[in-house]
């Protein structure tokens, strides 16, 4: 039995006053994909920066191995080509920018991607960053067919080689997760 | 990962309006003679402090610049979770700050002293106490940054946060008081960076 490469144990977030959840266990091993839904406003990107460390729980033990973030938040500089803007977060981001589709998109500054271009960048970011675990906020918004095709894609090779992915999502994910369900 | 994130803020800094608080400074001392007249003896008189309050002025425009864009484009959480503490993120950007602001100020200073028929001697008098003041101004200036990230009307916030903390360091500059300037300077920017980090954690969502 290998560790969790993120654990959850009893914890309790409360945001804006509200007690968002509470006792809630999550483990998640290497090979392991959860899918995170929930209505609007349940607490889904709150859990997933619970997870990331940039939230601290109200109660109870968040432990998490060395990871990457996906959200609505690009982090890329504008003004920088996306393979430069890329390469400031990994050494070598063209295998992720491949995976996603983005090579010919190399040399085309970051601020003049459209919203799904963006959203694919943000994901090679996280593909690029040969972290154990991938937290993805949202990683369908804006996502066309083929990207979401090139994401489950590259999850599907993160789990194969002993990676785990927690995804928060109001839509459903093609592939096999293991479900959580956050009530409102 | 903190020589890359110097390098990355020199480079934007560089590369966008380095030049815009420097202009504005040389404007303000320009102003200064049509202000008080042509009198070549007062102007002498009030050069050095009025260089100082240009400097703080000019300071301040690249406030809004310093943290707000990378909070909301999530590139500070990514440093968190690149295991940065959100101190040495404060650190790096004040060093990139002062890269970018003080080697051009102090250059600056050169034909803003001649504006104000300043003599050699008070010019290099004014260049040192700006070369010991500009990083605790560049320190203050990335503090004030952080505490006000976010915020609706940072930048008019930001004024009235930085200016009345740079009094001391004002004080000093214009009395050629160079060790306490020298002292005030440490201080501030020894505490900025716990100031802007402590700032930094509490404006996370």
């Amino acid at each position: 039995m290998t560790p969790p490469l993120l654990r959850f144990d009893k914890v309790a977030l409360r945001r804006g006053g509200r007690m968002l959840f509470e006792d809630l266990d999550v483990s998640l091993a290497g090979g392991e994909a959860l899918l995170v839904t929930g209505p609007n406003g349940s607490g889904k990107s709150s859990l997933i920066r619970l997870a990331a460390g940039l939230l601290q729980p109200e109660r109870g033990i968040v432990e998490r191995t060395s990871l990457a973030l996906a959200d609505d938040q690009p982090a890329l500089d504008r003004e920088l080509p996306l393979g430069r803007a890329l390469s400031f977060w990994a050494s070598s981001p063209a295998q992720a920018m491949e995976a996603l589709g983005l090579t010919p998109l190399k040399d085309v500054p970051v601020r003049l991607l459209s919203s799904g271009q963006l959203k694919r960048a943000t994901l090679a970011r996280v593909v690029a960053s040969s972290t154990p675990l991938w937290l993805l906020d949202e990683p369908l918004n804006a996502l066309d067919a083929d990207g979401a095709g090139r994401l489950m894609a590259a999850i599907e090779k993160h789990l194969s080689t002993g990676g785990a992915v927690l995804a928060a999502s109001h839509q459903p994910l093609p592939g096999n997760w293991a479900k959580l369900e956050l009530q409102p | 990962m903190i020589g890359a994130l110097i390098v990355r803020d020199v480079r934007r800094g560089l590369t966008g309006a380095a030049w815009l608080p420097i202009a504005f400074f040389l404007l303000v001392a320009a102003l200064v003679p049509f202000a008080v007249g042509p009198d070549a003896a007062l102007l002498a008189r009030v050069g050095a402090g009025i260089l100082w309050l240009a400097a703080l002025t000019a300071a301040l425009l690249p406030v809004e610049r310093l943290i707000e864009p990378d909070r909301a484009d999530g590139v500070l959480d990514q440093f968190a979770l690149h295991g940065l503490a959100e101190e040495s993120v404060a650190l790096a950007k004040i060093a990139a700050h002062w890269l970018t602001f003080a080697p051009l100020l102090l250059l600056a200073a050169l034909p803003a002293s001649a504006l104000l028929a300043m003599n050699g001697r008070a010019l290099a008098r004014t260049e040192i106490a700006l070369a010991i003041g500009t990083p605790a101004l560049a320190a203050l200036a990335v503090a004030v940054a952080a505490v006000t990230a976010g915020l609706p009307r940072a930048g008019s916030l930001a004024g009235l946060l930085l200016l009345p903390l740079a009094i001391p360091l004002l004080i000093f500059a214009v009395a050629d008081a160079y060790l306490l300037e020298a002292a005030v300077s440490l201080l501030l920017t020894a505490g900025a960076p716990f100031v802007a980090g402590a700032a930094l954690r509490a404006s996370r969502t």
